[in-house]
């Protein structure tokens, strides 16, 4: 048998874009820089919220209410929501670029991934700093330690 | 193994009779399987994060409405599909930094396969850490 020659994995479809931006560049970036960031970010919040105290099964309004009236966890959080969402919805992007060949099905899929991030990572962020710990109205046994002061 | 790039094969290379094209980072083996890995974890993961933001977003809502929906990770099944989430990130999570280390360290395509066993390895140790440690908390409230 003779020489084996594999393909080049693919060949563009439209002609390399030589001037401007390189948006797959800074893409391939993003995967990697925010991967380094969200492992941090990940495993501090499973290991606060799952591993210390009784775990999940402590995880109530109280709880949550409690981290998130101190800034240092809402910005965690924010942090963690753009990031995440960002990188997943990338990645997302890679797997519909590979598995959908018509471009209309490619069009209505990355619309739909770039449609919930948008909507999400607003949706997040609102709620992260317009949030009340102490709602007014509630029964007291439902809301954080730190509203009895108040 | 002689280290070359994935997209020629020439006749003077071909050492083995085997079928399979040697040399290549993404066919077969521990090359392919932990992208295979990484990329179904990848998207689990992302479609947790859809609901989890929703879920948590009910906190905005009201005391009451946070505490109904997240009464439901509380339970036993959910309790074990937890495990797998956290498996799947962790996996993601060191397969990725294996990623990174193949392309931006010299020695990173030389030993994939190894840094492959050693997520493998990390990731039974964090697994071993968390599960029992999860469980009781489940089971035991
Ligand atoms: C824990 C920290 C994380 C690290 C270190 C990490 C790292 C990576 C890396 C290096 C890639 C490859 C990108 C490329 O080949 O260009 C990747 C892909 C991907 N990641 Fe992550 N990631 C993390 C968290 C997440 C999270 C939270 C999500 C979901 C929201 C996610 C979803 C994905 C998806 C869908 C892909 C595409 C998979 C593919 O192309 O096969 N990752 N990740």
């Amino acid at each position: 048998m003779t020489a084996t020659t594999i393909e080049a994995p693919r060949s563009p479809s439209r002609p390399v874009k030589r001037r401007g931006v390189n948006w797959e560049k800074w893409g391939w970036i993003y995967m990697r820089a925010s991967g380094i960031v969200l492992i941090v970010l990940i495993f501090g919040h499973l290991f606060f919220n799952l591993m210390l105290g009784d775990g999940i099964s402590a995880i109530d309004f109280g709880f949550v209410g409690g981290k998130l009236a101190d800034p240092f966890w809402q910005w965690w959080d924010v942090a963690m929501l753009w990031l995440a969402l960002i990188h997943g919805g990338n990645g997302m992007r890679t797997l519909i670029n590979d598995y959908a060949t018509l471009p209309m099905t490619r069009g209505v899929l990355k619309s739909a991934v770039l449609a919930a991030v948008v909507v999400l990572i607003v949706l997040g962020t609102l709620v992260v700093f317009t949030f009340d710990p102490c709602p007014p109205g509630q029964p007291a046994d439902l809301l954080p330690a730190l509203c009895a002061a108040r | 193994m002689p280290q070359q790039t994935a997209g020629t094969l020439t006749a003077a290379k071909k050492s083995t009779t085997s079928p399979r094209p040697a040399g290549t980072l993404y066919r077969g083996r521990e090359g392919m399987w932990s992208w295979v890995l990484h990329r179904i974890t990848g998207v689990a993961i992302f479609f947790f994060l859809l609901v989890h933001i929703l879920d948590t977003a009910l906190i905005r809502v009201s005391p009451e409405a946070y505490n109904v929906v997240i009464g439901t990770y509380q339970t036993p099944l959910m309790g074990l599909g937890e495990v797998a989430l956290v498996g799947a990130i962790v996996f993601h999570a060191y397969n990725g930094i294996r990623i990174i280390l193949i392309d931006f360290w010299a020695g990173g395509v030389k030993y994939q396969k190894l840094m492959f066993y050693i997520v493998i390895a990390l990731w039974v140790i964090t697994m071993l850490g968390f599960t029992p440690r999860h469980l009781i908390n489940v089971f035991s409230h």
